[in-house]
């Protein structure tokens, strides 16, 4: 399928996800536009984390469609798939660095397995990542040996490693203290500047919410309670929606 | 029955959860569960195997990924194995050397100790010290890659986890078990000797020379590339084990039982066929 200017970069429609008798995700439908970051609220167990697994492919969806740039990822065979995953960079909740991996070799990871790039350059291509997340004095040490904000920053920079076109973020402030994770908003916030990328951001930081996202939704029960700016969200009447503010605040 | 039995057992070695004889009778349900587990492992394994074929019959090749499963999986299984092989060799010394001087058979001595290492002791020994070894370290370690989500980190970076860890895997234990093969059958007959040469002494320039004067190419060839199947079972199961693992930490500890448990019992199992079938085609 082609690309058409007016399609979105993500469009979710109808999606619907189980595990066994727990129905996850009931009929979602959202889009994200190019350049666009949007946050998606919930509860723990709403099923944000499935709904980011569904759009890069890791899971399969019971019924409805995941299309990235107009292209429907269910239907695509695995190198396709491949292809399409080379544009989104996807950080997860607790950074997945691989373990028997150096912090330099996790961020050069893709870019070996993904390019032709020597490996000189790659070497130079991983410490300008690392440096760009402020990790560039840890290139030697290994996963074990950081802590969950390090990690974070270096399964980001791991992620941006494709230089790719959407970014999602599994949790990226979850189990960090306020400065940590304040600077991890700061980052996503200067990518989104500097890079102007299409990035969907799974959090319950409320305040993170507030300075980098264009827009939000909120998952209730498996269905979107609410759709909108986070304006539109102080501005609800919606019982769920107005416990969920004030509990997040 | 001994069938239904089998698939009962298998059934509760596959789920992680072995229920009591007495609950069996009782509970019907519990069987059927085990026996929709027992045959959806067996379907998922399939489906596993055609992807791994697919991963492994494709460019690129994880080459210097190879090299290192070889080393993690052929050096560092050597000394174990030598060791299993030394000690087999010395205990069927002992144990034989009395049997045969009871018919009084003591001088076929080294013939036994040399064909029985050679043709059984040596391969499967082999095959049971690396499904332990082996078995529960690729088991333990693809189990906690999955669970803290770094195989999902690697599918998500477009890098096909059955290329770069599975194939790697078992293309490392099928190469490397005819090697370690030879290494244990060494010991085994070396140390055989010392054991023999120590009650009655015996020149190792004689041991050999009885032992080995009957040995022909289908004594030794085909025990030394069965145990080609005996790597691919043990790297096909621990593999599938580690990159089903759910649960947590608690799920690694299964997923490397299990796999110790189903390659040991699957090498046991394919040693009977091949050995029928070595009989077949060599006898």
């Amino acid at each position: 399928m082609r690309n058409d200017s007016t399609q979105s970069t993500i469009e979710v429609g109808a999606l619907k996800k189980s595990f066994g008798a727990q129905r996850v995700l009931n009929g979602i439908d959202f889009q994200v536009e190019q350049a666009e970051t949007l946050a998606v609220l919930g509860k723990s167990g709403a099923g944000k984390s499935v709904l980011l697994k569904l759009i890069i492919g890791l899971q399969q969806p019971d019924s409805g469609s995941v299309k990235i740039q107009g292209e429907e990822i269910a239907a695509l065979k695995p190198d396709q798939l491949s292809e399409v995953r080379k544009k989104i960079g996807y950080l997860f909740q607790n950074g997945a660095l691989y373990d028997s991996l150096s912090v330099e070799d996790n961020v050069a990871f893709p870019l070996s397995h993904n390019t032709k790039m020597p490996a000189a350059e790659r070497k130079e291509k991983a410490k300008e990542l690392l440096a760009s997340v402020g990790m560039e004095r840890d290139l030697n040490k290994m996963p074990s040996e950081l802590s969950g904000g390090m990690q974070k920053r270096v399964g980001l920079a791991r992620a941006l490693a494709l230089d790719p076109e959407i970014l999602l973020f599994d949790e990226p402030t979850a189990g960090l203290d306020p400065i940590t994770a304040d600077e991890i908003g700061e980052l996503i916030i200067g990518l989104k500047k500097q890079r102007k990328m299409t990035a969907v951001v799974v959090t319950h930081d409320i305040h993170g919410v507030k300075k980098f996202a264009d827009r939000l939704v909120l998952l209730q029960d498996g269905e979107i309670a609410l759709e909108g700016t986070f304006a539109d969200m102080q501005k609800s009447k919606k019982e769920f929606v107005v416990r969920f503010l004030k509990d997040a605040c | 029955m001994w069938l239904y039995v089998g698939i009962v057992i298998f059934g509760g070695a596959v789920s992680g959860a072995w229920p009591g004889f007495g609950q069996l009778t009782k509970e019907a349900g519990l069987v059927k569960n085990l026996l929709v587990r027992f045959f959806e492992w067996f379907g998922d394994l399939g489906v596993f195997c055609w992807r791994l074929a697919r991963s492994a019959l494709t460019p690129p090749y994880e080459i210097r990924e190879l090299i290192r499963q070889l080393d993690a999986i052929g050096a560092m299984s050597l000394p174990l194995v030598a060791l299993a092989g030394a000690a087999t060799g010395v205990v069927l010394s002992l144990e034989t050397s009395n049997s045969l001087a009871r018919f009084g058979a003591k001088s076929m001595l080294p013939e036994v100790i040399v064909f029985s290492i050679i043709k059984e002791s040596g391969p499967v020994i082999t095959g049971l010290v690396v499904s332990g070894r082996v078995g529960a370290g690729i088991g333990a370690e693809l189990g906690s890659m999955k669970v803290t989500e770094q195989i999902d980190a690697m599918d998500a970076s477009a890098v096909d986890p059955y290329r770069y860890l599975a194939v790697t895997r078992v293309l490392a234990c099928i190469l490397m078990m005819p090697l370690l093969t030879l290494a244990a059958d060494f010991c085994g007959i070396f140390m055989g000797w010392i054991a023999t040469t120590l009650s009655h002494s015996v020149s190792l320039r004689y041991f050999l020379n009885h032992g080995l004067q009957e040995v022909g190419f289908s004594d030794f060839i085909p025990p030394v590339l069965k145990t080609t199947v005996f790597g691919a079972i043990i790297g096909i199961v621990a593999c599938f084990q580690g990159m089903r693992t759910t649960g947590g930490t608690e799920g690694v500890g299964r997923s490397a039982t299990s796999s110790v448990v189903l390659s040991s019992l699957f090498v046991i199992l394919a040693d009977v066929i091949l050995v029928k079938l070595i009989l077949m085609f060599f006898p």
